[in-house]
Parts: C-alpha cells; structure tokens; sequence
C-alpha cells in the first residue's frame, strides 16, 4: 500500500470539511480527486500534506504512519506538493525560486552558510544542478534566469512543478494545476504529468477541467460535502448516478 | 562578471572614504555623528535580517538594543568585569533572552508577531524604567568605561572609537552578505515569501524563524554594547517606542530586505535630521510627508528601488534583444524564401 487514508475527518468548528473518508493513492497511477467547489478536495489535500491536522482517521505513507507527522517532515518523506496559487516569489529569477526545493536533502547550517564551508559549497552545488535538472524536465530552461513577475500562467504553473520535482519526491499532489491557464497549454501540462508518471512518480491531482481528467486519470475519487460518493475508472465516475447528480444537481434521468 | 567587479569597486570606495574619514574631517562632532550612525546601522542590519528577509516585523529590537547597552554597563561598573568579557556576555545574554523570547513570539504570525513583540519590547522598557537598584531607572545609569585597550590598540580618542565600531559594522555586513546568496540565506526568504510552501517543501520554518530571529537579536546586542561603551551613559529612554520607529525608519527609508538599505537609511535619515535640526519638532512636518510618499512610491526604499529599476532595465533589454534577434530571423527565413522561389522560376 503506497498512501492509504483511513476515516479521515476534519472539522472547522461547526463544518465538516473532509467527512470518514477512506481512500488510497496507488503507487506509479494518476489519482485523481474532483468533486463541486467546496466539496473539501483542498482540505484533503492540505491533510495528506501535513498543512493540516485531521480531527480524526489514519493516513499511512508507505506503511509507516504519518498522521501526527509535520509538513515538512513528509516532504522528506517524499511528499510533495503545488498549490492553487503558485506561491511562487514573484521578485526572484525561476532558479533562484527552485534552488530551494532541493534544501531538504541538504544539511549545511547558518554557520556554514557564515564560514562558506566545502559542505555548504557541495550542497550549494547540488541544489543547483537539481534546479537545472528539473528546469530541463518541466521545459523552462530557457526562461531560468527570468524574473517569475514576468511569466505567463502555464510558466509559473511548471516552475511550480519544477520547484515540487526538486524535493526528490515519490508522491506529487497537483492542486488545480490546470487552473487559469488555456486548452493549449492544458494540453502541454497533461503531457508532463504524464511524463512524470513515465518517470516512475506517483501523481495525486484535484481539477475541475473534466476533459482532462478523464483523458489522463487511471482513478477518480469524486468529494460532495466532505463525504466520498463515488471511486473509480473515468468510465465508472462518468456513469455514476451519484456523481452526475452532485454535478448537476436533481435526478439525472432525463 | 563586469556588474559584480564594478560592485566590488563601489564597495572598496565606500569601505576606503570610511576609513579616510576621520582623517580629512577634523570637525569631531562630525565623527561622533558618524559613529553613532554605525551603531545604529549594525543595529537596523539586525532588524533587517528578521524582518526584511524571514518576514517578521519584530518591534522589540529597541528592547533588545538596551539589554546589550545595559548589561554592558552594569557587569563592568557593578559587577567590576573586565571590559571585553562584558562586552561578550553581554551580547550572550542578550542573545539567550532572545532565544526565550522568541521560543514564545515565534507562534504567532504576522501582525499578531508585532503586537506581541511590540508588547515584549515596552515590557523590557518599563523593567528598565522601574528596576531603580539595577539600572538606575529615570536617573539613569553612569560611568561606563570606554572599550578596554587591546594589545597594543587603544580605544580613548574619538577617532579610534570610530574605527572600533567600523570594524564591528563592517564585520556584520560580511556575514550579512554571506548569509544572504547562501543556502540559509534563501531558506529564509523562501519562509518570507511564504511559510505555507516553504513547510511543504521540508523546511523546518520554525527552527529557521528562531535561528535568523536569535542571530538579528545578536546583531541587535552588539549596537546596544557598542552604544553603551561609546556613549558612556544610559537612560531608559533607549528601550522606548520611539527607538524601535527610528530603527524601522531608517530601514524603510533605505530599503527592507536588501543589504545596502541600513546603510543608506541610516545616513539619509539622521543627516537630514541633523540638517533639520534648527526646526525643531517642526522638522516632523516634512519628515512625515516624505516618509509617507516614499512608502507610497518606493514600498522597498532606496535600495529596493533602485535594485527594481536596474532590473526591469534588464528584462526589458532582454526582450529588445530578442525581439531584434526575432526579427532579424524572420528576415533571413524571407530572403532565403524569396531566393529559392527565383532559383526555381530560373
């Protein structure tokens, strides 16, 4: 079992954000989770990251169980992650914003930093040739010495990738990678993702453009109100009663 | 390459016209003047570190500027230590009260961090105020030795004092300018730029935020230890509100998060208060005005502004560039087209 989620619930006060789900994320697949807006696709997310604390349930990575485990802690795991907003600093070059990614793999301390030891000239190295490395996968090689104020919206979107790819993960979670960005480029970015599985990572995605889902998705989790309703193929989820009637709403007879 | 060996000049330039100074300028008062701003510049460098490049605006700074001044005085006058030993654990105590310090305010975010830091730094300043057996209270606290000679350096004139707190400035900026392009340099304005993806990227923002918050409170203790040594007298007033303003003054002006900024600032903002000066309290009337427009249209002060400036020159060269290389392409891609096209109606 690669990431398992068992009865997870988490509750904002009175809301019931995420409501007993139980769901794995299979090892080398593209997971797909979708569900209407505030279903609490990003608060499952946010749970499986660590940004988060469920009120209850298990999640175990790789066997070992991380549910008390801190954000940071599972990146080095191998647990990365993108946001709807890129988050990215938009004042920096895109390599200066994904040298940061590979610290976690680094050990080199203030002092170091202070004395310029051969560690931290080592590391620095290593970050460095990672960032070039993940510049080259995500194709954004060119605009490496860009400041991110001045990409487009695909761009940033893989800079953000890139700067996920870095931390050396196993697990990628994609939230809403495709937002805000045109049916070229979604094209161009289901291609990636598609490479990445090539490359032997795992992808958990949340995306509202159905056309791309269906096209790359190996398994969907569909969230209504925090509850899991449906979990299947593209073509099961497509054709579950259940999920067309939290799609469109009423009886789906017609 | 040529940009980094023209920085290197400016930088030699400014370190020489530092050193020259006292030399040409035989006006003492103008030396003081200078001093002072050095250890108030080693200061904002220490504000500057946590709250220009991690993202916290602490406001206890001022705070932590009067323990090192005070401790200072007190383990060399009451204690009866030998200067540089007190010059030492001063800085180390203030240093571990920061670490307490910021153990506690380092849960908060944000606005709230001010508050409560703001809060940590009036506290400090009423214990000063009212401990009347430790520091003297509102008296204030006298008779503290100049810096004790070293080998065969001495520290009694003026001029030698200022060189004493040069070498200590010139000391921070290094480290400054080292840790900034390092990797904990960037691990630091990655938590800036937001704390939410620096977590998931591994990062363990709480030990970064109290490392760069601890070593700022350091930087912070020297200028107070410095202050106390230099000025030879103390009064609660250096732990107020109105310390701590001046400090963010003179970063703001200067520019935050950017290493030139405390130097710039500092200078800018206390010559042209001293310029001012036969104002009065008026001169708050253009300062106020100034400083408000310059948050305005310089949100990252003069350094910051001028950084901006220099590299939307270059990105827009960039893009010129590439347009005429384009271009040029395109022109080619014709000339070729339009060759074939006669070769073959021969």
């Amino acid at each position: 079992m690669f990431l398992r989620v068992e009865r997870l619930t988490k509750r904002f006060g009175g809301l019931l954000a995420v409501n007993d789900v139980t769901f794995s994320i299979e090892q080398g697949k593209i997971n797909a989770i979708i569900g209407p807006n505030g279903a609490g696709k990003s608060t499952f997310f946010n749970l499986i990251s660590g940004l988060h604390r469920p009120t209850s349930g298990t999640i175990t990575f790789k066997g070992r169980d991380i549910t008390r485990l801190p954000a940071n802690e599972r990146a080095k795991l191998g647990i990365a992650r993108t946001f709807q907003t890129t988050h990215l600093f938009e004042q920096a070059t895109v390599m200066d914003n994904v040298i940061i990614g590979h610290r976690l793999r680094t050990s080199s301390n203030l002092f170091d930093a202070i004395l310029r030891t051969k560690r931290h000239r080592r590391e620095e190295q290593a970050c460095k040739e990672k960032a070039m490395e993940v510049l080259d996968f995500v194709g954004l090689t060119d605009v490496a010495d860009r400041m991110v104020a001045n990409l487009s919206q695909e761009q940033k979107k893989r800079a953000a990738f890139a700067l996920a790819l870095a931390t050396d993960p196993e697990l990628v979670l994609l939230d809403e990678p495709a937002a805000g960005i045109n049916p070229d480029e979604t094209e161009g970015l289901e291609e990636l993702i598609v490479n990445m599985v090539q490359r032997g990572l795992t992808v958990c995605l949340i995306e509202h453009k159905m056309s791309m889902i269906m096209k790359i998705a190996d398994r969907i989790m569909v969230l209504n109100y925090g509850e899991k309703i449906a979990e299947g193929t593209p073509e099961e989820v497509k054709n579950n009663e259940a999920v067309i009637q939290a799609y469109l709403g009423g009886s789906a007879i017609a | 390459m040529a940009i980094l060996e023209k920085r290197r000049l400016w930088l030699a330039a400014l370190i020489a016209a530092a050193i020259l100074f006292p030399l040409f300028v035989a006006n003492g008062y103008y030396v003081h003047m200078m001093t002072i701003s050095f250890i108030w510049m080693i200061a904002v460098y220490g504000l500057n570190l946590f709250a220009g490049y991690t993202g916290y605006l602490s406001l206890a700074h001022a705070g932590f500027f009067a323990i090192g001044a005070y401790a200072l005085g007190i383990l060399t006058v009451k204690a009866g230590w030998p200067f540089w030993l007190a010059f030492a654990a001063a800085c180390l105590l203030t240093t571990l009260i920061g670490v307490f310090v910021g153990l506690v305010a380092l849960r908060t975010k944000e606005h709230f961090f001010a508050i409560y830091t703001l809060c940590v730094g009036y506290i400090i300043y009423l214990i000063i105020d009212k401990w009347d057996s430790l520091t003297g209270g509102v008296r204030g606290f006298i008779g503290i030795p100049a810096p004790a000679d070293i080998g065969p350096l001495s520290f009694q004139t003026p001029a030698a004092q200022y060189y004493l707190v040069l070498f200590f400035l010139l000391v921070v900026v290094w480290i400054m300018h080292r840790l900034v392009y390092s990797l904990t340099g960037r691990t630091y304005i990655a938590i800036r730029n937001s704390e939410e993806l620096a977590l998931t990227l591994g990062i363990s923002t709480m030990k970064n935020k109290l490392a760069s918050f601890v070593l700022s409170v350091f930087f912070t203790s020297l200028a107070g230890a410095l202050y106390a040594s230099f000025i030879r007298f103390l009064g609660p007033d250096i732990a107020y509100v109105s310390v701590m303003f001046d400090f963010l003054t003179y970063l703001l002006v200067g520019g935050i998060g950017t290493l030139a900024g405390p130097v710039v600032g500092t200078l800018l903002v206390t010559f042209l208060s001293q310029q001012l000066q036969f104002l009065q309290d008026y001169r708050m009337l253009i300062f106020g005005p100034v400083l408000t427009l310059l948050i305005i249209f310089y949100p990252h002060g003069i350094a910051g502004g001028i950084i901006r400036l220099k590299a939307k020159r270059g990105e827009a060269r960039r893009l010129q560039l590439e347009a005429r290389q384009a271009s040029a392409e395109l022109a080619a891609a014709s000339r070729q087209e339009r060759s074939e096209r006669y070769a073959k109606e021969g």
